[in-house]
């Protein structure tokens, strides 16, 4: 109990830049991830290919590589932003590829005569997209992009180990102060189950709250 | 490809074809331009300076990238085996049918899932006082081997129920039932998922980094921090970045193959 308690701070700290981190991350992902499945089903063709190349090139890249590369290979670039910054980048482009593959993934679950009749109505690929097809998608889009964002607050803890402050990080001030470090282990344990069930929670309200019956 | 329906847009006329080559054109040239501002930045930052790139000749740092690379591929070996194992293990605690025996398993696994890898890695490294290696291959095990007991749980859920029904009524046992009806048929339908699973596997394997375990990044780490050879971070990425998604891309290709054949198959039968 004590170890919790004596360094309440710390831990807070700690737990709010890891939600942070989800939260700032969570938004860039989402807003690439979706501008990328866009490109992925427009009808011109280099669009569909820099949405393929992003998704690819990314799904395949160890997210430790690429905070390697974005956090510290980037400064040498000329390009300065704080460590926070950086990590909100390298964790937001990671995971906007795969909120990118569910959601067209989503895209192919809406019954093909909703789109052919948004077109016999005389819209156009981007009304077809934002105002008939991707509403509805939304419905399937969620379970897997709920997944994805647990992934998320779960892969923060690698930006510990680049100088953001986040919750696994405060184990190694604990640990010089000579607490126990298994009691330590176990509030960050509890810190992320935290974080991981809220999210599963607001997804399994969202999934209910949008749900119909077909 | 341009002809291709989609039910998202019409199969585009003569105007909407010029429409959608101007917008080409534009993502075209937004592209290279951004391309030209990298290739520029990485001159004006005289990354191919032959200092730079110099180490990459010396044959101490080619085995040391080599003997990282091994080293990777070892830890990513011995984690995939071993999760494989663990996943069996305790798929077959949770399709048990004894109650206890299903919800132990079931907490196990539920909660090395909810997890993140990293904090057992760290927690295995530092608590248990573990060397990096075997720290990094048992964190990894548990957590993939508990993301895969849920893969082959629900596989074997999966097969329709007539199977396991026409194979008791036969008289068989089981685990026979499960060993020559479920398994086999499961192993097909799973065998996609546990391959992108693995390419999660190898990708965590670059946390051992982390921990100073010398794997492929590590050995990367060292090159591109030492000052004799004047901190070539980019160049290092440059030449491990292409070989890690090479092989990543490599797997996954391999699933996305075994995906794509066993739907033909279901469409031949």
């Amino acid at each position: 109990m004590n170890v919790l308690l004596d360094n309440f701070a710390l831990f807070r700290e700690g737990f709010v830049g890891t939600v942070e981190l989800t939260l700032a991350a969570g938004l860039i992902a989402m807003v690439v991830g979706v501008l990328m499945a866009g490109c992925r089903v427009s009808p011109v063709r280099p669009m569909r290919l820099i949405g393929g190349v992003w998704v690819t090139v990314l799904r395949n890249t160890p997210l430790t590589l690429l905070f390697f590369a974005v956090v510290l290979g980037l400064p040498r670039f000329g390009v300065v932003l704080p460590f926070f910054t950086l990590a909100v980048l390298a964790l937001g482009c990671y995971t906007s590829a795969f909120i990118c593959e569910a959601v067209r993934a989503g895209i192919n679950t809406v019954p093909v005569g909703q789109g052919e009749a948004a077109r016999s109505l005389g819209m156009n690929f981007g009304q077809t997209l934002s105002l008939i097809v991707l509403p509805q998608a939304m419905r399937a889009v969620i379970p897997p992009v709920g997944s994805t964002l647990i992934a998320l607050a779960k892969n923060t803890a690698i930006a510990g180990s680049f100088s953001v402050v986040e919750l696994l990080g405060t184990y190694r001030t604990l640990n010089e102060l000579g607490y126990d470090i298994v009691v330590t282990f176990m509030w960050i344990a509890i810190g992320y189950l935290i974080i991981t069930l809220t999210i599963s929670a607001v997804f399994r309200l969202l999934e209910r709250h949008l749900e119909v019956t077909r | 490809m341009s002809v291709e329906a989609s039910a998202l847009y019409d199969i585009p006329g003569p105007k909407a074809l010029a429409r959608h080559r101007t917008y080409g054109l534009i993502a075209t040239v937004v592209l290279l331009g951004v391309l030209a501002w990298v290739i520029y930045k990485l001159i004006d930052t005289d990354q191919f300076a032959s200092d730079k790139w110099a180490p990459f000749e010396y044959v101490g740092v080619q085995k040391l990238l080599l003997r990282g690379l091994w080293h990777t591929i070892q830890v990513f070996a011995w984690a995939a085996v071993l999760s494989l194992a663990f996943g069996a293990f305790f798929a077959a605690g949770r399709l048990s049918d004894h109650r206890v025996i299903r919800w132990l398993a079931g907490l196990v696994v539920e909660f090395f899932r909810a997890m993140p890898v990293l904090v057992m890695i760290f927690f295995i490294f530092i608590a248990m006082k573990v060397e990096p290696r075997l720290a990094l291959i048992a964190g990894l095990t548990l957590y993939n081997g508990s993301v895969l007991a849920e893969v082959f749980r629900g596989g074997v859920n999966a097969v329709p129920k007539g199977q396991s029904e026409a194979a008791y009524a036969l008289g068989m046992r089981k685990t026979s039932v499960m060993i020559h009806v479920l398994i086999p048929q499961a192993v097909r339908t799973m065998l996609p998922t546990i391959i992108s699973q693995l390419v999660v596997t190898l990708k965590d394997t670059s946390l051992g980094y982390l921990i100073s375990y010398e794997e492929f990044l590590y050995a990367g780490k060292q090159i591109a921090t030492n000052l004799d050879y004047s901190l070539p971070f980019i160049p290092v990425v440059m030449v491990i970045a292409p070989i890690y998604i090479g092989m990543c891309m490599l797997l996954s290709g391999l699933a996305r193959y075994l995906e794509s054949r066993g739907r033909r198959h279901q469409k031949g039968t």
